[in-house]
């Protein structure tokens, strides 16, 4: 009688319940470190990516607005104050020809930052169609699979380009300039956007969302519009941070040698290049604010490149 | 059998290299002589686009530089008449070879040590201070670190000399210079991957084994750290390479970057080619030999065509 009220576990005085406020204490949600260590972690990379943001929107509003605060042109030219240092009238002094050294960083900037954001982008569309369609016909039959290995083989082949040799050469067969410099810049940048697209895709497919959809008959290109492009735009989001820097490193790198922008238009990198033969005569602002702006734009747009992967990538958050 | 595959796929991009060059530099309208045509009579100028082939077909001319290729001639300097392109890389090489060579030593020993060193001080002040460092690397591009390096460590404290070459002292600067952004990109490459190290199993059995600190960072974490790092030697040569453009601009060096910078103003079409096609060949071969060292270097990495 006893027996089947009682059960002989729970009556048995050598067993209690568990407790379960003991049990979720033993999960370890973080490394053994002291709880301000990881907020101090947290904020700094936080606040290295809020840094390049902030840096970012500076740099933007400047190279729109900068050249109009001044009552100089970038290109006008003034024979009767060349080589100012900087002052209360030429805030980053005049160039040899007198020009603003203000309006050109700034026009400068402007330039870089377009062709920054056009060729980063085209990368973009040609980078995803290009490695989704890749990624998504991989496995998918014989066809399937003879178009990923051909498109796989065109990337592998522009990959082992150096990229930059492939702009000079075009440029020297195109006309110096903002439009070429683009083209220019579009035409190997993809590569790289379209390898990471490919394996996100290649990766994604696998999962069994995808796999159920399929089963229900969804479209192709829903699945890849709905399922699969949303699920990779963390990773290419983060690409993408790091494209831009590269357009506008490329840029000011080909016109410092003299291949891209040409004068009277302002580029940082004409404007280092110019600096060059000045620099040891103390007129130290010719290089310095072009300078400054190029490693500023990078920094910004790398500080903030690297919170954004920290906060796709789970992993890295150690 | 991978190793032959890869082989041909790299003699198949050397030539799809080759012909893309050959029929960009041909794109172009008029020929090297175009800008001469005023100052020199029409049967001299019929004389020297012979000398040169341009009077042939396309499809002749493409052939014939492809027969020269195959023996290394990689054609005559329209610019200097009395050099050829072979003898101005021979003459170009060696001082660009050291420099990158140099720069690419320092990069990968300064870039692995700081990433090492942010890695085991991971979230610590050490860290955040290789990582502000290496952020700074990648920002700042050599062509602005090159004239500071000039104004302040050549001409203001005279430890080196401003630029030329000559002697040792002569390349210090370039290589520092030229090494800053792999180094940068070495260190956080392996900080990364330092730390997916650190985690593994096989670091927690050394640590228990008892041996020191030392020897489980080389021996077993720097080892196992390094192998997704090898992977990035083949860009980090390429950035040397177009690096050695403005450096040698920079510092007067004559190496091949200069000759091949200058070979674009002058338009002198078969050194841009052959410059081109060389930088390719050390690429495209540098690319094949990595492929091949990070097989033999892990053995978990399967020498088979399949895979990657």
């Amino acid at each position: 009688m006893k027996a089947t009220t009682t059960d002989p576990i729970t009556s048995d005085p050598r067993f209690t319940p568990a407790d379960r406020s003991r049990l979720s204490a033993n999960r370890i949600a973080s490394p053994g470190l002291p709880l301000w260590k990881q907020r101090t972690y947290s904020i700094f990379r936080h606040r290295l990516s809020l840094l390049g943001l902030l840096l970012l929107v500076v740099i933007i509003a400047l190279a729109l607005v900068g050249p109009l605060l001044v009552p100089y042109s970038p290109s006008s030219q003034s024979l009767l104050k060349t080589n100012l240092p900087p002052s209360a009238d030429h805030w980053f002094g005049t160039d040899d020809l007198g020009r603003d050294m203000w309006a050109r960083t700034w026009s400068g900037a402007r330039i870089s930052l377009l062709i920054g954001f056009t060729a980063a982008a085209i990368d973009l569309v040609l980078g995803v169609l290009i490695g989704g369609i890749a990624g998504y016909c991989a496995g998918k039959g014989r066809t399937g699979d003879r178009i990923d290995s051909l498109l796989m083989r065109i990337i592998e082949i522009l990959y082992s380009i150096p990229y930059l040799l492939v702009i000079i050469l075009l440029l020297v067969v195109m006309k110096p300039g903002l439009l070429t410099m683009i083209i220019a810049l579009s035409i190997t940048g993809w590569v790289g956007m379209a390898r990471v697209v490919r394996g996100q895709i290649l990766q994604l497919k696998q999962q069994e969302y995808v796999l159920a959809a399929q089963k229900l008959g969804t479209s192709h290109a829903k699945i890849i519009f709905r399922h699969l492009l949303p699920n990779a735009a963390g990773i290419i989001i983060v690409n993408l941070t790091f494209t831009i820097p590269s357009a506008i490193f490329s840029e000011s790198f080909l016109s410092f040698l003299g291949l891209g922008i040409q004068s009277p238009i302002a580029s940082l990198g004409t404007m280092a290049n110019d600096s060059l033969g000045v620099i040891l005569s103390g007129q130290w602002w010719r290089l310095f604010f072009p300078g400054l702006m190029i490693s500023l734009t990078m920094f910004a747009f790398n500080a903030f490149g690297d919170g954004l992967q920290d906060a796709f990538d789970p992993r890295s958050n150690r | 059998m991978y190793i032959v595959k890869r082989f041909f796929t790299m003699l198949l991009t050397l030539w799809i290299i080759v012909t893309l060059t050959f029929l960009i530099m041909h794109m172009i309208p008029g020929d090297p002589f175009s800008n001469d045509s005023k100052t020199i009579p029409e049967a001299v100028l019929q004389n020297m686009r012979a000398r040169y082939h341009l009077d042939e077909p396309l499809a002749v001319q493409y052939a014939l530089y492809l027969k020269n290729l195959l023996v290394l001639d990689l054609g005559p300097s329209i610019q200097s008449k009395t050099t050829d392109v072979n003898t101005l890389i021979a003459r170009g090489f060696p001082p660009s070879a050291l420099l990158g060579i140099q720069s690419i030593v320092i990069a990968l020993i300064a870039g692995i040590a700081l990433g090492t060193v942010a890695a085991l001080f991971h979230k610590r002040p050490l860290d955040y201070i290789s990582m502000f460092i290496a952020i700074i690397g990648i920002s700042v591009p050599s062509f602005i670190l090159a004239p500071l390096l000039i104004k302040y460590a050549a001409v203001q404290w005279r430890l080196f000399p401003v630029a030329s070459w000559g002697t040792w002292q002569h390349t210090i600067l370039p290589s520092l210079a030229l090494s800053v952004t792999p180094l940068a990109v070495i260190a956080r490459f392996m900080r990364t991957s330092m730390l997916d190290v650190l985690q593994q199993e096989y670091i927690r059995t050394a640590e228990a084994k008892g041996l020191s600190t030392w020897s489980v960072v080389i021996r077993h974490g720097m080892r196992n750290a390094l192998i997704p790092v090898l992977s990035f030697i083949g860009p980090l040569f390429a950035s040397v390479i177009t690096g050695t453009f403005v450096i040698e601009k920079i510092f007067a060096i004559p190496g091949i970057g200069k000759y091949f910078v200058d070979s674009i103003f002058n338009r002198d079409y078969p050194v841009i080619m052959g410059t081109t096609i060389f930088y390719s060949v050390i690429l495209v071969v540098t690319l094949f030999l990595i492929d091949l060292s990070y097989r033999i270097v892990d053995p978990r990495i399967k020498l088979s065509s399949k895979g990657d």
